[in-house]
Order: structure tokens, then C-alpha cells, then sequence
């Protein structure tokens, strides 16, 4: 049972069909910003390209190689925020992290995550976890650059 | 029937070295742990390996009736310790056919024992009167390989950095060989120490290292060999190696954490400046200096892992009793045998070499694009532990143009069982992510 917990369909089905996968040129009325993360235990690798006008997400494209978990997250991540108004897409972030963060004792709400509840089962792996934030992290880096939010870890690109 | 008498002195034939391998598995508890709802399949003895009750024992007995400093004390515990800590070099030094028990240093790992060798170099070179041999500056080289686990690249690369010497390095063929082929011209007059792995932790080659020992002689350099994964499955004779120094790590060979072993000849460590200072290392101090003490106490300051070196004395005897040779010709059996399973599994690639000769039993593998990641996770869910990454050895990744890789790993208590499991496992993974 566990295993089927943590690959649930809907990750499988992301990481095997990912959404609105590559780096997209952005408008040029829009800020850009972009941010490469690297996970040093195993090589996994993402990069997150947001495009804003400073209140709505207008894209955020991304490219990236690892495993399901970290591939189908970033997927995910797109899926989610791309249209989204600023204020609202740091609540889902905010949402997905504490899921993430609380070793699956958080129940998630669809309405917020929509996708992101099948990560739910990755909680509960603790060394699964950090591949499944990979985009996420790169994503606040990113908007930070794009001039939206607050950067976590001021990495360079 | 004729029988021809090998000329004694020469290699003799003989029966193949066996031992029991269920009762020796009946010596290590953890093998009986279930992981998951399944019997526990242990792959990962090339990251570390298990511990056998003996080993154990000897490490609980040492504090519970043995405990004491060393080399510092009058009394009855303090003599029993020493005695115990020094019994344990000794036990060391006759496992690699050191020619002197002065010539085993303990470390905490071989991460350490690298580490103390290329200080020594940093050392040696702040100081016009220090030994030739070990000062470097701009326009020395120092030889690695692409082959080499980080503990074997990045020390060298600080060193270079300090001191202004070229770091250059051996390739690796395709077929995961280390590639000699520009041998002449990279260890050159300019070449002052090649540290090489002498079984690679990634690739499981297992190096000849005699054309290149040759070549080091022949341009007065000096060479030291990583044996971290070579000591613990297959007989180490520091002599017929005919390196200057050696160094493993006792965790991966039956003992506890946190010990390891630097090995040099005589001659050098009595050249080399010390690394650490403090307790133990010296000779006498001064508030205006300090004179230290000769090799292997000139490496060791301060208060040494005793307990942790006294179970390595354990592993050592718990392996001779099995006999390595034993142990090497089980690993080949099952690398033969692992070799042949792995090669049913459709879109299974192995990097390295794919013949069980010239090579140890530690196979890297890519199941198709299943990521690593997720082929270890899968694994894990039916019991079976491999490690999933880039076994701190990325060069390796690189060249062979993937991210990370799924390592299986064995050992004297390995068996074929474990590897159908292996391949089983391997077949699930294909299921759920096709």
C-alpha cells in the first residue's frame, strides 16, 4: 500500500505527461525572472522561469531533469500558479511547503492544491521531500528576481 | 596420471576458498530485519557494511570492562586500553602485510587518511627545510583519475590551490577502464604524487596498478592508492602493491564508524610534518615550540577512537578467520552471477565493466529513464536496499553523460537469493513506471 501512497496515479501521470514543460520567452512588458536549483544529494535539477506584470503570474515555464516526484512537482507547480494573481499564488506555495513540512500529519485542502494533494504520500518520506520542494524553492527565487515576493534564499542563478 | 609440480614459491593451484555463507549471515542480527513487510535485502555494503556479533561484542566489552585513555596512564584500565588500542595496529598492520606495525596510522575514515597526506604536502611546502619529496609549487603536477570517489579529488584540488601545483588526471574508457593510454605523458619529472582508487566505489573496476607504479618509480613521484573498497573483499598486500601509502576506512569492512587507516612507508611518514597538533602527537613543548613525536603517533593527536579501533582489530580477525581470499572468490561468484541476471532485464545498462574479471562485486546500473530516485524507492518497498545517486563519484556521472545512478553492492554474506530479489525488484519498477 505504501508505495501506491506515494506514486499516487496523478504523480505518474504528471511526471509521464508533464504540463506546459520548457523555458518560454516572456513578453517583454513583463518583469522576468528566472532561478536554477540543484539538489547535491542527487543531481536533480530545475529551472523556473516567472513572468509577471507585478500583480498576476502571466507564466511560469520551467525545465528541469530528476526523478518522478521532483519532475511531476514542477508540473504541478505550473499547472497551479500560471494565471494566477500574485497574492493568491504565494498562499498555494505557502500551502504546498506546509504540506510538504508536516510529515503527513497535514490533510490538504483541494480547493488550494488542486493536483498538489497527491503529494500528500511524499510527506511522509522524508528523503523524498526535498525533491518534491526542488520547484518550489526555485519558484520563490524566481519571483523574487520577477520583483514579487520575498527570495528565501537569494542563490544565483 | 601425471601430476606437474608447480616449483614451490610459485602460485599453486588449489581448491577454491569457500566458507559457509548461512552461518556467517547467522553472525550479523541485522540480516534478520524485516524492511517493509519483506526480508531485508542488504545492496549497499559499498556504502557500509554490516557489523557481526563479534565485532559488536568486542565493542561493548571494551567499555564495559576495558574502558580507559591511552598512552597516558599508570593504572591497570589505562595499560589494558593501550595494550588493547595497540593490539589492534598490530592486528591492522599483519592484515595488509605492513612491513612495520609503526607504519598503520588510525584516522576516523579514509576521507581523513587522504587528507593528512595532502596537509602533509601543504605543510611541507610552507617550509624550505622540509623533506623535497613532499614540497610543491607552481609547475609540480599532482595525478588523480576521473575515476576517483570527491574524498580523492577535492583534497588535491585545495592542495593545487594552495600551493600553486597542476592538478591533471587519468580518464576512464567507455568500458569503465581507467585509461592508461596517456600514461608517459602524465606522469612526468613534473609529477609529484599520484593518488589513485584501486577499486572504484562507482564503477567497480578494480585497477592494475603496475604499470603505473612502474612509471611512478621511474620519475621518483610518490603514489598512494584508496583501497576503501578493495581491503574489505580481497586480499591487501601493501608490499606486493608496492605503493608508498594506502589508505581504508574500517566501516566498510565489518567494523564500527568513525575508524580508518592511513598506511606509509616508514621512510615517509618519518618526512612528513605533522597535520593535527595537540595531545599524543608530541615530543616535548615549549611555550617557544615543539618537537613531535615519530610516525604513527605524530598523526593520532589527541584522544583516538580506541574503542572503535579495537573492534577494527575485531573485523580484522573475524575476516581472516573467513579468509579473504574466500571472500573474493564469493564476490566474484556473485558479480558473475549479478553480471548475467542484470543482463535479462530489458533496457538495463551497467556502467562499467560488464565482465566479471578485472572488476569488484559493485555494479552501477540505469533501468531505461526511470530515475534512479524512483527505481531505489520502489526497490525499497520490497526490502531491497541499493543506493541511488552519484555515489559522491559525479566525474563518473558526467562522463557517462547521466545524472545519478542505482548501485548494488555485495559482500561475504550476499547472496544469490538476494539478487533475484534484485532483478524481481527490478521488474516491479518497470511495472509501475512503463
Amino acid at each position: 500500500m505504501q508505495l501506491e501512497f506515494l506514486y499516487q496515479e496523478i504523480i505518474l501521470d504528471h511526471y509521464k505527461r508533464p504540463q506546459g514543460r520548457g523555458l518560454r520567452d516572456a513578453d517583454p512588458a513583463h518583469q522576468v525572472g528566472e532561478a536554477h536549483h540543484v539538489n547535491p544529494t542527487c543531481g536533480d535539477e530545475v529551472t523556473i522561469r516567472v513572468a509577471t506584470d507585478g500583480d498576476t503570474l502571466h507564466d511560469v515555464s520551467y525545465d528541469g531533469v530528476g526523478c518522478s516526484i521532483s519532475q511531476a512537482s514542477a508540473s504541478v507547480l505550473h499547472e497551479l500558479l500560471t494565471g494566477r494573481g500574485t497574492a493568491d499564488a504565494f498562499e498555494v506555495h505557502e500551502a504546498f511547503v506546509a504540506l510538504m513540512s508536516g510529515r503527513g500529519q497535514v490533510t490538504p485542502d483541494e480547493n488550494v492544491l488542486g493536483d498538489g494533494v497527491a503529494f500528500e504520500g511524499v510527506a511522509r518520506y522524508p528523503a523524498r521531500v526535498k525533491c518534491a520542494l526542488l520547484p518550489w524553492m526555485a519558484f520563490k527565487d524566481a519571483a523574487a528576481r520577477a520583483g514579487v515576493g520575498a527570495s528565501p534564499t537569494e542563490v544565483e542563478a | 596420471m601425471t601430476t606437474i609440480a608447480i616449483p614451490p614459491g610459485m602460485p599453486q593451484y588449489d581448491d577454491a576458498p569457500s566458507y559457509d555463507v548461512a552461518a556467517v549471515r547467522a553472525d550479523f542480527p541485522i540480516l534478520a530485519r524485516e524492511i517493509n513487510g519483506h526480508p531485508l535485502v542488504y545492496l549497499d555494503s559499498a556504502n557500509t557494511s554490516h557489523k557481526p556479533r563479534q565485532v559488536l561484542d568486542v565493542l561493548a566489552e571494551h567499555y564495559a570492562q576495558h574502558n580507559a585513555n591511552v598512552s597516558r596512564s599508570v593504572h591497570t584500565l589505562g595499560t589494558e586500553a593501550t595494550e588493547a588500542y595497540e593490539g589492534a595496529r598490530a592486528k591492522v598492520a599483519a592484515f595488509v602485510n605492513a612491513p612495520s606495525v609503526d607504519e598503520v596510522v588510525f584516522t576516523k575514515n579514509s576521507t581523513e587518511a587522504i587528507n593528512i597526506v595532502a596537509y602533509a604536502f601543504s605543510n611541507a611546502s610552507l617550509r624550505p627545510d622540509a623533506d623535497p619529496r613532499f614540497r610543491l609549487g607552481p609547475g609540480d603536477e599532482i595525478v588523480i583519475s576521473e575515476m576517483e570517489h570527491h574524498s580523492n579529488i577535492v583534497p588535491w584540488q585545495l592542495l593545487a590551490e594552495r600551493t600553486g601545483a597542476t592538478l591533471r588526471w587519468f580518464g576512464v574508457t567507455d568500458n569503465g577502464r581507467l585509461d592508461e593510454s596517456g600514461l608517459t605523458d602524465l606522469v612526468n619529472e613534473r609529477t609529484k604524487i599520484v593518488s589513485l582508487v584501486h577499486m572504484s566505489n562507482i564503477l567497480g573496476t578494480v585497477n592494475a596498478t603496475s604499470r603505473i607504479t612502474a612509471r611512478v618509480r621511474e620519475v621518483g613521484a610518490l603514489l598512494l592508492l584508496d583501497c576503501s573498497q578493495s581491503v574489505p573483499h580481497m586480499p591487501i598486500d601493501v608490499v606486493d602493491l608496492d605503493a608508498d601509502f594506502i589508505v581504508f576506512t574500517g566501516h566498510k569492512m565489518c567494523g564500527p564508524t568513525g575508524i580508518g587507516v592511513l598506511w606509509g612507508r616508514t621512510d615517509l611518514l618519518a618526512a612528513m610534518p605533522p597535520v593535527f597538533g595537540g595531545g599524543s602527537m608530541i615530543e616535548t613543548v615549549t611555550m617557544a615550540g615543539s618537537t613531535y613525536a615519530a610516525p604513527p603517533a605524530r598523526f593520532e593527536a589527541g584522544t583516538p577512537p580506541i574503542a572503535e579501533a579495537v573492534a577494527l582489530g575485531a573485523a580484522v580477525d573475524y575476516l581472516t578467520g573467513i579468509g579473504m581470499r574466500a571472500v573474493q572468490w564469493h564476490e566474484k561468484q556473485l558479480t558473475a552471477y549479478a553480471l548475467d541476471a542484470l543482463g535479462t532485464v530489458p533496457g538495463l545498462r551497467i556502467f562499467g565493466p560488464e565482465v566479471p574479471v578485472g572488476r569488484g562485486g559493485t555494479i552501477s546500473f540505469a533501468l531505461g529513464d526511470v530515475h534512479p530516485h524512483d527505481v531505489g524507492q520502489v526497490l525499497d518497498s520490497l526490502g531491497v536496499q541499493v543506493r541511488v545517486g552519484h555515489h559522491c563519484a559525479r566525474p563518473v556521472c558526467t562522463r557517462f553523460g547521466v545524472p545519478a545512478t542505482t548501485r548494488a553492492s555485495f559482500y561475504l554474506y550476499t547472496t544469490s537469493d538476494e539478487i533475484d530479489a534484485l532483478v524481481a525488484g527490478l521488474e516491479q519498477v518497470r511495472k509501475v513506471f512503463r
